[in-house]
C-alpha cells in the first residue's frame, strides 16, 4: 500500500535533475538526523554542481563546511567526526581527487572498523562525481570504481537515475558503513520524477530495466541511458534484451545477473571504464564460475581501451561507447549479423 | 595540585606501568609468544604519563604505530592490551588490530595508526565533531617526527587553526624517523616553527623530564579549554630500542646510548622523588608492583582463547543493519 502511495507521488512530483535529486536527498536526511553534516571544498557556496544550493542559509557554516583545498584531511577529518557519533558526508569535488586522500580511504576509513575488532563506526558517506564529462582530459575524467569494488570494508553505489541516486544516498547516510557514491557527471542533468520522501534503496539489488530472452546487458551508471536506447533499437532489429542495471556494484546484484544469464546464456557488460581489469570482468569470472562454461554460448565486455582519457573531443569520442558499438557488440553476442 | 610528591608518584607508577608493559611485550616477542612487528617505546614514558594525567576519559586520543604507552595511560587495561598483542579473542580488537592497531573507545582512546601521520585528520575530525555535538572535550593527537614531513601535518594543524578546533597536538620527537635521523630529513627552523607558521602556538620541552611534560601539558591543555583553540607540544625524548624489536639498532654509537641512559625519564623522577624524601623502599615497591601487573597480564593473554575461524569474517560491512533496510 505504501508503495502504491509512493508511486502516486513520483507521478505527480516534478522531474528533477540527478543533481537535484541528490540535494533533496541530503536535505531530507539533515533535516531528519542533526548529526548529518557535509564537508568539502566550496560546499557552502552550494558545492561545484549546486549539490548543496542553499544549505548554507538552512544548516549554517557548522553543517555544510567549506575546507581548504586539503583531500587528506577532507577524508581524514570526515572519519574522525564519525568516530565520535557525527555522521558526515564527504565531498571529493571529483573523484580523480579522491587520489589524494587514499590512505584516509583506504587504510583508514575501510579499516577502522575491522582493524578496531567493531569499536568504530565507521558512518561516512564519500560523494564521488565521476566519469567522462565535457573534454575535461585525464585528471578529471576517471572511473576507477572497480578499485574500490576490489577493496573490502566499503560499499560502492554506481546510481543512474535521479530516483536512485536519491534512494541509494538516504540508504548511505544511514548506514553505520562507509559507503562510495559515485555519481555520473555525464547523467547529472538527466530529469525524472521522484518520490517525497525518499526511501531508502537496499544496497545489493539490481534495476530490471528490460525483460528479454536473447542476451542479457550488465551495466550501471552513466552507460545505463545508452544501454536503454541500445536495447530499443535492438528490440527494432528482433533481439530482445534483458538489460541489467546494478545500482551498486558492492554488494552486486549476482542473483539477478546468473537468474538472467542461466536463461539468456548470453552475456554483454557495458561500463565507461576502461575494460582491462575493470569490473566486467568479475562479472563475467562470477557467472562462469556459478553457471559452468558450458552454460554460456557468448561472452563479451565492452568498456574503454586502456589509455587515460584525452581531451580534443575528436579523440575523446572515440573512447567513449556510443549507442552503435553497444548495439552492434550485442548483436555480436545474441548471434545475429548485424543489419 | 601540581608539583606534590603525591602527583609525581603518580607520575612515577604510570612510568613504571608502561616501561614493565613494554619489557613483558618484548620479552613475549623474543619467546615468540607474540607475532609481528612490535614497535616498543621504552624511553619515551614520560610524555604519555605527563600528557595523559592532565586529560579526562571524555577527552580523545590517538596514537601511532608507537602507541602501547599512550593507550596504556589513557587508562586501558593492560591485559586486554597484551591479549590483542597475543591476537586472542580478548585482545581489544578481537585479534584483529595487533600492537599497531590497539582501540578502547570506552576510555576515548580512537586508536592507534600505522601509517606515519594518519591520526592528524582523524584527530582533528574527531574535534570538529565533538564541537558539532556541543561536547566540551578535547582531543590530543600524538604523533612522531617523521611525521612532520609529511603532508596530513601541514594539512590538519591548518585546518585546527583554521576551524579554531580544541586539539592538542603533541610531537613525541624521539630524533628518529624508523632508521633515518630526522634532523638529516627535515629542512627549516624546526617542528615548532613549522606549527607556528600554520597558526598554532607550540612549545617545546623536555620530554624525558616528565615534570615538565606535566606543567607544559596543564598549561596547554587549560589555554585549549579555555579558548577552544589548538596548542602544539613539542616534547624531545628518546628512544633506547631499536625501530622495531627485531632491530637490534646497531647503526648507534654505544656511546649515544649510554648518555641517553643517563637522562632516561624514570632513573630522572625517581632521583628527583628520592631527593623529596620518598623512600627506596617505596619507590622499588612501585617498580615492584608495575612488574607483577603485566606478568600477571601475560599470563592472561597466554591463557585467552584464539578467535574461531568465523571471527576472520566479523566486523565488516554490515550490509544488513536495520537503519536503512527499511
Amino acid at each position: 500500500m505504501a508503495q502504491v502511495e509512493a508511486d502516486a507521488r513520483a507521478v505527480e512530483a516534478a522531474s528533477v535533475s540527478f543533481v537535484e535529486a541528490a540535494r533533496l536527498a541530503a536535505l531530507q536526511e539533515m533535516r531528519r538526523d542533526h548529526r548529518v553534516w557535509v564537508l568539502g571544498e566550496d560546499v557552502a557556496r552550494g558545492g561545484l554542481f549546486g549539490q548543496y544550493g542553499g544549505f548554507l542559509d538552512e544548516f549554517g557554516p557548522d553543517r555544510i563546511c567549506s575546507t581548504p583545498i586539503s583531500e587528506s584531511t577532507i577524508m581524514g577529518a570526515g572519519l574522525g567526526a564519525a568516530l565520535v557519533g557525527t555522521r558526515p558526508i564527504i565531498e571529493m569535488r571529483i573523484f580523480d581527487f579522491a587520489m589524494c586522500a587514499m590512505d584516509e580511504l583506504v587504510n583508514q576509513i575501510a579499516k577502522i572498523r575491522y582493524m578496531f575488532g567493531g569499536q568504530a563506526k565507521p558512518a561516512v558517506v564519500v560523494r564521488m562525481p565521476f566519469g567522462i564529462w565535457r573534454n575535461s582530459a585525464a585528471q578529471h575524467s576517471q572511473m576507477l570504481e572497480a578499485w574500490f569494488a576490489h577493496l573490502p570494508g566499503v560499499i560502492v553505489a554506481t546510481p543512474s537515475t535521479p530516483q536512485d541516486e536519491a534512494g541509494l544516498l538516504v540508504s548511505a547516510i544511514r548506514c553505520d558503513d562507509p559507503v562510495i557514491m559515485f555519481e555520473p557527471k555525464l547523467l547529472f542533468t538527466d530529469k525524472a520524477p521522484v518520490a517525497d520522501p525518499i526511501e531508502p534503496i537496499p544496497f545489493g539489488e539490481a534495476s530490471h530495466l528490460r525483460h528479454g530472452n536473447h542476451l542479457t546487458i550488465v551495466t550501471w551508471s552513466s552507460m545505463v541511458p545508452r544501454c536503454r536506447e541500445a536495447a530499443e533499437e535492438l528490440q527494432a532489429k528482433g533481439v530482445e534484451a534483458d538489460l541489467i542495471d546494478l545500482r551498486t556494484i558492492w554488494p552486486w546484484d549476482r542473483f539477478a545477473v546468473c537468474n538472467s544469464v542461466a536463461r539468456t546464456r548470453r552475456l554483454l557488460v557495458v561500463h565507461e571504464a576502461v575494460s582491462a581489469a575493470g569490473f566486467g570482468a568479475e562479472i563475467v569470472a562470477h557467472v562462469t564460475e556459478t553457471l559452468g562454461p558450458g552454460a554460456l554460448r557468448a561472452v563479451r565486455r565492452l568498456g574503454a581501451p586502456r589509455v587515460p582519457v584525452p581531451f580534443s573531443p575528436a579523440i575523446e569520442s572515440e573512447i567513449t561507447i556510443s549507442r552503435d558499438r553497444i548495439v552492434q557488440v550485442a548483436l555480436d553476442v545474441a548471434g545475429k549479423a548485424a543489419a | 595540585m601540581r608539583n606534590t610528591v603525591p602527583r609525581r608518584l603518580e607520575l612515577f607508577r604510570t612510568m613504571w606501568r608502561i616501561r614493565a608493559f613494554e619489557e613483558e611485550a618484548l620479552d613475549a616477542h623474543r619467546a615468540q609468544e607474540i607475532a609481528g612487528p612490535l614497535h616498543v617505546s621504552i624511553g619515551q614514558e614520560a610524555v604519555s604519563a605527563g600528557l595523559c594525567i592532565n586529560l579526562e576519559t571524555a577527552d580523545r586520543l590517538t596514537s601511532n604505530h608507537r602507541g602501547h604507552g599512550h593507550v596504556l595511560a589513557k587508562g586501558a587495561d593492560p591485559k586486554r592490551m597484551l591479549a590483542e598483542l597475543y591476537g586472542r579473542a580478548d585482545g581489544y580488537c578481537g585479534g584483529k588490530g595487533g600492537s599497531m592497531h590497539i582501540a578502547d573507545f570506552s576510555v576515548g582512546m580512537l586508536g592507534a595508526n600505522g601509517v606515519v601521520a594518519g591520526g592528524i585528520p582523524i584527530a582533528v575530525g574527531a574535534a570538529q565533531g565533538l564541537k558539532l555535538l556541543g561536547e566540551k572535550a578535547l582531543v590530543v593527537c600524538i604523533f612522531g617526527d617523521g611525521a612532520v614531513n609529511r603532508g596530513p601535518f601541514l594539512e590538519g594543524f591548518n585546518w585546527a587553526a583554521l576551524f579554531r578546533l580544541p586539539v592538542l597536538f603533541v610531537c613525541e620527537d624521539n630524533g628518529v624517523a624508523a632508521f633515518t635521523q630526522t634532523a638529516t630529513m627535515t629542512a627549516g627552523p624546526g617542528i615548532v616553527a613549522r606549527a607556528q607558521s600554520m597558526g598554532v602556538e607550540g612549545r617545546s620541552v623536555d620530554g624525558n623530564d616528565v615534570v615538565a611534560v606535566d606543567e607544559a601539558v596543564a598549561e596547554l591543555v587549560e589555554a585549549i579549554r579555555a579558548t577552544g583553540e589548538p596548542r602544539f607540544l613539542h616534547a624531545q625524548t628518546y628512544r633506547l630500542m631499536g625501530h622495531t624489536s627485531t632491530d637490534a639498532a646497531a647503526w648507534r654509537s654505544q656511546e649515544e646510548v649510554q648518555s641517553a641512559r643517563q637522562s632516561e625519564p624514570i632513573g630522572r623522577l625517581r632521583a628527583l622523588l628520592l631527593e623529596e624524601g620518598c623512600s627506596e623502599r617505596d619507590l622499588d615497591g612501585i617498580e615492584r608492583a608495575a612488574r607483577q601487573e603485566m606478568q600477571e597480564a601475560r599470563r592472561f593473554a597466554q591463557a585467552a582463547p584464539w578467535p574461531l575461524p568465523e571471527d576472520a569474517f566479523s566486523d565488516v560491512q554490515d550490509i544488513g543493519a536495520e537503519a536503512w533496510r527499511r
